[in-house]
Order: C-alpha cells, then structure tokens, then sequence
C-alpha cells in the first residue's frame, strides 16, 4: 500500500519526467557519434559488398574465363555475359555488363568466381545522375579493377582463409 | 497642417516602425529557432545537427527557406482552395498580431493596452479556427482528424490556461502585462505561491502550441501529420513558421507572466537593458520546449483528456481559491489597477 502511494505521488510530482529529462540534458553534453560524411567515413570491412570490378592477372590479361556462373548466380539477372574465343584460342567475354541499377549487392557473382574475376569492391560512391550512366559495361568494369587493384587485393589479403580470398 | 502631422502622421510613422521592427526580431527568432530545435534535438539524440550551411550551419533557415519558397503548392483537388489557402495565413496572422501587446522593456511596447491578457486570450483562442478550417478544407480523413483533435485538445487546455492567468491577475490586480511585470519587482511568480501555476501553464503552453508531449494534432505516426497531411511549400511553411511563433509568444508570455519579462534577476545586473533579460528568458523557455520534445513520448488521447480535464483544471480551479484566500487573509489582495 506504500509503495503504491509512494508511486503515485512520484506521478503527481512528475518524477519520472524529471528523471527523463535530466538524462536527456546528460546526452547535450556527450561526445557527438555523428561523422561528418563527406569530410568523414566510417571504417568498412574487407568483405564490403560496393562497387563491382573485373581483376586482372599481374601480366595484365583479363582473369574471366566467361563461364557464366555469375550470370547464372545473380538472382537479380543483372549480369549479361556474351562469349568468342581469342586470338590465342582461349575462351574470353565480348561482352560483360552489369546494370547496377538492378544489381543487389548480394555478392553472389563474387562468390562463385571460380578465377576471382569479378569482385565487388570497396567503392560505395558511384551515384550518378542518370540511369544510362549505371549500366556498366566490360570496359567500365576493367577499369574499376585497374583503379581499385591495390585496394582490392589488400581487402582480399585481410580476408585469406575466408569465402573465395584464398583463390589467386 | 503641422497638428495633424504632429497628431497622425507621426504616431503612424512610428507605430509601423515598430510592427516592422518586431517582426523582424519575430521572424528572425522563428527561422533561427528551428534550427536551435534541430540543434538540440541533435545534441540530445548524439548528432550534430545541421552544420554544413554556414558556419555552424546557421544558414540552415535560409537554405530552407529558399527551397520551400521554391516548392509547387499542391491544391487538393476536392479541396475547398479559398479556405485551403486561408488556413496558414490566418494562423501566420495571429501568431504575429499577438506580439502587439508584448512587452519588450519598460515602456517598450506596440499596444500599451488595459486588457492586454484578455487580448492574447482571444487570440490563441481564434488559432483553433485556422486548424479546423485546415483540417476540414483540406477534404482528407487525417487532415479532418488532426484537426478535431487539435481543435479539442486547444479548447480544453485553454480552459485551465484562463484560470491560471486569474491567479496571476489576484496577485497583480490589472490585465495589462506591464503591470504584471512591475508586480514582479519584489519577487517573480515562479518563486512565489504561484509555482504550480507557473508549471502548469508552461505545460499548458506545451498543448497550446500542439508541441510534443501534446502533439498529437500532428501525429505524425497516426495521422500522416495532421491537418497539415495536405499541405505543401509556402502555405505549409507559414503552418510551420506560425506554430513556432506561437512558441515564441507562449514562451514570452510565461516569462512575462511568472519569470518576471523585463526585470533582471538581481540588483547588480540592472544595468544590462531589459530586451536582452527577456529574450534570455524566452530563449530559456523555448530550450525548455526543445528539451522536453527530445525527452517525452507523445500522450494517448484519453491521456491528453485527462490530464486537461481532471488534473490541470482542478488545481488551477483549487490553486485560484487557495491564492484568493492567501490574498484576502493577508490583507495583500490588489485593488483597482
């Protein structure tokens, strides 16, 4: 009975209020978790899922073997793979396009690259102003790997052991 | 010739002198304080708030200005336009015409009337009007909840409001709110018998201005915002910019009413001008708004009611006997005025 008064009372008087707002003036005062975006990033993993790209061996020829797993994987169908053999009768793509637009960023086509081909990288600023810009093709993707190469590898190096980071 | 200059033409100079420079102060304070509302809302919440704008992001209000001014209106096409439109600028036009009473320094007021409580009484009294009218003109379900909802919520806390402003006029003995202020010069209300009254209005305040633990006009989880659902640009802008008016005012009527307006809280800091007391008091009272918007969860409805029906109503109704009889026993009770 005098703790049921006791509690009223302290709803009459408004202490769970006051309580609340004493904490809240706590919080004025504390360090900020904001980071200033553009000028500030977050930390991202080595497994981050951003920006894809299409690696190349050290001697510079093109990883892909056009096996088309990743086309077959991807279940947003946004990879289209067309295939001819090369000059030096090995298997390569005419074509590699991934509409990033439709793309999910589930990793997948990474995940089953038998070569280590096709990567998402650690690039997740690639906003563009119109649609046509967000549909990669082979050449774009290329380039992505070249720029990203150094990045890429150390992201592939930290994760060794785990998923597809043990492929060369 | 020179009578009539000297009679009218100054005087009118002078009066819309003084409109123009109150509104100034009064639409810089509304555009600055929502940025201190998202500064401190932020600062409670761990972030920072608006500061790419500007230094500090203190051009935050004009960046949102430019862009609401640069919005379509969207008119609802079963909505009645006349009415739509009406709405925000006859809440704007209230919100602003309030202050013409306000006392900013000893002397340092628009109107100088006898009734000035009154006055601001019938004012926020006529903001129901433009809420309802939105609500009802904008032909939407949320927009016609929201604005019964506000429309009973304002009605009710007005009620307990009134009889709070009796117990400061049993302390003052006149409606003009200079007077209140002298009044105070002794002591200020808030520190006085008149302390629950000086929270409940304050709270009472909270549910005038629809602001949060009171916002549920706006209900923005339920109601899709409210009456202001329809709304959208400018004519949504001068919803906003009234509402925070309105702040403003209820928070400079609080300091006039019970933190003593103009006066300076000690003997030795008199010299500091008594504009610069006030507006340190409404700044006080409008962080007080934003604090408590950052800490409160809104109230459910039968909640709203009770606490206006059954709490607030009854003490203030007790609270204005027990003054009166403070007032009559001690022989204090103020005639005329």
């Amino acid at each position: 009975m005098g703790a049921r008064i006791k509690q009223r009372l302290k709803y009459l008087l408004g202490g769970d209020m006051i309580a609340g707002l004493a904490l809240t003036f706590r919080y004025i005062f504390k360090p900020k978790v904001t980071i200033n975006y553009p000028y500030e990033k977050g930390p991202i993993s080595p497994r981050f899922r951003g920006e894809h790209a299409l690696r190349r061996y050290a001697d510079g020829s093109e990883r892909c073997i056009a096996c088309k797993l990743c086309e077959a994987v991807c279940p947003a169908l946004a990879i289209t793979i067309e295939a001819a053999p090369a000059a030096d009768g090995s298997r390569r793509t005419t074509r590699y396009d991934i509409d990033m637009t439709k793309c999910i960023n589930c990793g997948l086509c990474q995940e089953v690259c038998p070569v280590g081909a096709i990567v998402e990288g650690p690039n997740f600023e690639y906003a563009t102003w119109t649609h046509e810009e967000l549909i990669y093709d082979k050449a774009r993707l290329l380039e992505n790997g070249d720029r990203w190469e150094p990045l890429i590898a150390a992201n592939l190096a930290a994760d060794k052991g785990c998923a597809d980071g043990g492929k060369t | 010739m020179t009578e009539f200059v000297d009679m009218y033409l100054l005087p009118l100079f002078w009066i819309l002198v003084g409109i123009v420079g109150i509104l100034a102060v009064v639409l810089g304070g509304t555009a600055y304080l929502t940025l201190a509302e998202r500064k401190v809302l932020g600062a409670i919440q761990l972030r920072k708030g608006p500061n790419v704008v500007g230094p500090f992001g203190l051009l935050q209000p004009m960046a949102d200005g430019i862009k609401v001014m640069c919005k379509e209106t969207i008119l609802p096409s079963k909505a009645n336009v006349v009415l739509f439109i009406g709405a925000p600028v006859f809440t704007f036009l209230l919100a602003l015409s309030a202050w013409a009473v306000i006392p900013f320094d000893a002397g340092l007021v628009l109107a100088d009337i006898n009734v000035g409580v009154l006055y601001l009484l019938a004012i926020s009294s006529l903001g129901v009007y433009a809420i309802i009218i939105a609500g009802w003109a904008s032909n939407s379900k949320y927009s016609l909840l929201g604005g019964l909802r506000s429309a009973a919520q304002m009605v009710s806390y007005e009620v307990s409001i009134g009889l709070i402003l009796v117990t400061v006029l049993l302390k003052t003995g006149s409606l003009n709110l200079s007077k209140i202020v002298q009044a105070q010069q002794g002591g200020w209300f808030a520190f006085s018998i008149l302390f629950p009254m000086f929270i409940l209005f304050f709270a009472s305040a909270l549910a005038e201005t629809n602001r949060s633990p009171f916002d549920l006009p706006e209900g923005e989880s339920e109601l899709v915002g409210g009456f202001n659902t329809e709304y959208s640009a400018m004519i949504f802008a001068m919803f906003f910019l009234g509402e925070y008016a309105n702040m403003i005012l209820m928070s400079a009527l609080t300091s006039i009413l019970f933190l003593g307006g103009w006066l300076s809280p000690m003997d030795s800091l008199a010299f500091i001008p008594g504009f610069v007391w006030l507006a340190l008091k409404v700044a006080l009272c409008l962080f007080v708004f934003l604090w408590v918007r950052g800490t409160l969860p809104r109230y459910r409805y039968d909640q709203l009611m009770r606490i206006g029906w059954k709490f607030f109503l009854p003490v203030s109704l007790i609270w204005v006997v027990v003054v009166a009889g403070v007032e009559l026993t001690m022989g204090t009770l103020p005639v005329g005025g």
